[in-house]
């Protein structure tokens, strides 16, 4: 065995020279095995001088690998949107459209989804996690009533209450009607199973709006879960949602505030800043390319998710971000509406420098990628010396 | 409550601002301007749990899978 003494002092000189993992996997293998402090040199030499020799070269055209690299498997994702065979009841986007979602940085996602982990004291017990869960789950009157009904003659609203389903659910009659009280629409009178809103005469436009209001009225929750779902996960109770609010969210008490995910990039960008919301999008994307089979290197969707929140907030890769945005008047042009952008510069006088790779192409000259981006300068000789 | 510190959770990589010197050295190491990095608003949560203002770098450290570890630097722009 070697002395793992000597494999860290042999290692401490490469500290910052290699990634983390790689002196750690060095370290873990090396001292498995029996050679001696010379050896272990020059198997430490060779491993840095391979690492060097993959990394990727000044002058490599790192987007447009990542772009075909992600682009190519896409391209073999079917198109039909599949739900989660899974979790009971849920609806998930996947697939394409999901992967779309993503680099387009759409506002809300199609079908937004929190999963919501639970603090030590409730994690582990079922009756715990559906208490957190009754917290987070957003109740109305619509769902705990049976009917309502518009008593012309009374001129009364009666409503009736499900009481199993308002049990299940932990709201008291009492609560109902202290909540009612609020809205100050009249005065509310308890028959058995019956709530009755008696009001003066209105409209019968008024009264569908009142029973909107009425119906939409807010008993409990965080604004946005429309539905929770509690699941096993290993020892653990993990609530999931369906509907997404991760600052309401975050504010209820019972959860693990540190472990919770929502698949909403931009609510994790405002929450949590535009890092998290970067980590968020690299997982979401390759959870996508994943499921669907497909093997993208993690570091194509990084450079991805890099480009993306460059400027300090979420930019859709496309017309109306970073294509959009680029310098090049030329570039932008080959991109999309052509003439909008030539006719626009062609009024402002602007001038292009052909910096890019696009302009290159198109007026003919060499594309300052791999060899083609050195320049050489003639310095002058100067006079009079 | 316990007020929630954004560096606790999972998604939110550990950070710190850089001195003067540090700065000045990234920038001969990479030889580029502070404005070349990327950048992150003043308002971000991050730069409001730190404290900082426009025209610090932060320096932020990633946990990654491939590399174990990452760094990465972004410049504090005022909007």
């Amino acid at each position: 065995m070697a002395d793992e003494k000597i494999i860290n002092k042999l290692l401490e000189n490469y500290e910052g020279l290699m990634p983390k993992s790689l002196i750690e996997e060095l370290r873990s293998k090396l001292s498995k095995i029996d050679v001696d402090e010379e050896k272990l040199r020059k198997i430490i030499e060779k491993v840095y001088k391979e690492y060097v020799d993959a990394l990727v070269e000044p002058g490599e055209a790192v987007g447009t690998v990542a772009a075909q690299s992600i682009g190519e498997p896409g391209t073999q994702m079917t198109l039909r949107t599949f739900h989660y065979a899974g979790v009971r009841e849920f609806n998930v986007t996947l697939g394409l459209p999901r992967l779309i979602e993503i680099v387009d940085a759409k506002k809300t996602p199609s079908t937004p989804t929190m999963i919501i982990r639970l603090d030590e004291e409730h994690k582990y017990s079922l009756e715990k996690a559906k208490e957190v869960a009754s917290r987070i789950e957003r109740i109305t009157i619509e769902n705990i009533a049976k009917s309502i009904e518009y008593d012309m003659i009374n001129s009364s609203f009666i409503i009736e209450i499900d009481e199993e389903v308002a049990k299940d659910k932990g709201i008291t009659k009492e609560h109902i009607i202290k909540v009612l009280e609020k809205l100050k629409i009249g005065n509310i009178s308890v028959e058995g199973n019956k709530i009755i809103i008696s009001c003066n005469v209105i409209s019968p436009e008024k009264m569908k709006k009142l029973r909107e209001k009425i119906l939409n009225l807010k008993l409990k929750g965080v604004k946005g879960i429309k539905r929770v779902l509690i699941q096993k996960e290993g020892n653990e109770y993990v609530i999931y949602t369906d509907g997404s609010n991760l600052a309401g969210v975050l504010r209820v008490k019972g959860i693990d505030p540190y472990r919770v995910y929502t698949n909403n990039i931009f609510e994790i960008a405002e929450v949590l800043g535009i890092e998290a919301a970067r980590a968020a999008i690299i997982r979401e994307a390759y959870k996508v390319l994943e499921q669907q089979g497909l093997d993208v290197d993690l570091r194509h969707i990084m450079l991805v998710a890099d480009l993306m929140t460059a400027t300090g907030r979420i930019r859709q890769i496309g017309r109306h971000g970073i294509s959009g945005e680029k310098s090049s008047i030329l570039a932008r042009a080959a991109f999309e509406v052509t003439v909008k952008h030539l006719l626009e510069a062609a009024v402002r006088g602007e001038e292009d420098p052909l910096e890019g790779v696009a302009e290159n192409v198109i007026v003919g000259q060499t594309i300052p990628l791999g060899t083609g981006m050195v320049e050489l300068y003639m310095r002058f000789p100067q006079r009079g010396k | 409550m316990v007020k929630f510190d954004i560096f606790k959770h999972e998604l939110v990589p550990k950070a710190r601002i850089l001195s003067k010197e540090e700065v000045e050295n990234l920038k001969k190491t990479y030889g580029i301007r502070k404005e070349q990095l990327p950048w992150i608003r003043k308002n971000d949560p991050m730069c409001k749990a730190l404290g900082a203002k426009p025209g610090d770098v932060i320096m932020i450290i990633r946990k990654s899978e491939i590399a174990g570890e990452a760094i990465a630097y972004r410049y504090v722009v005022p909007w």
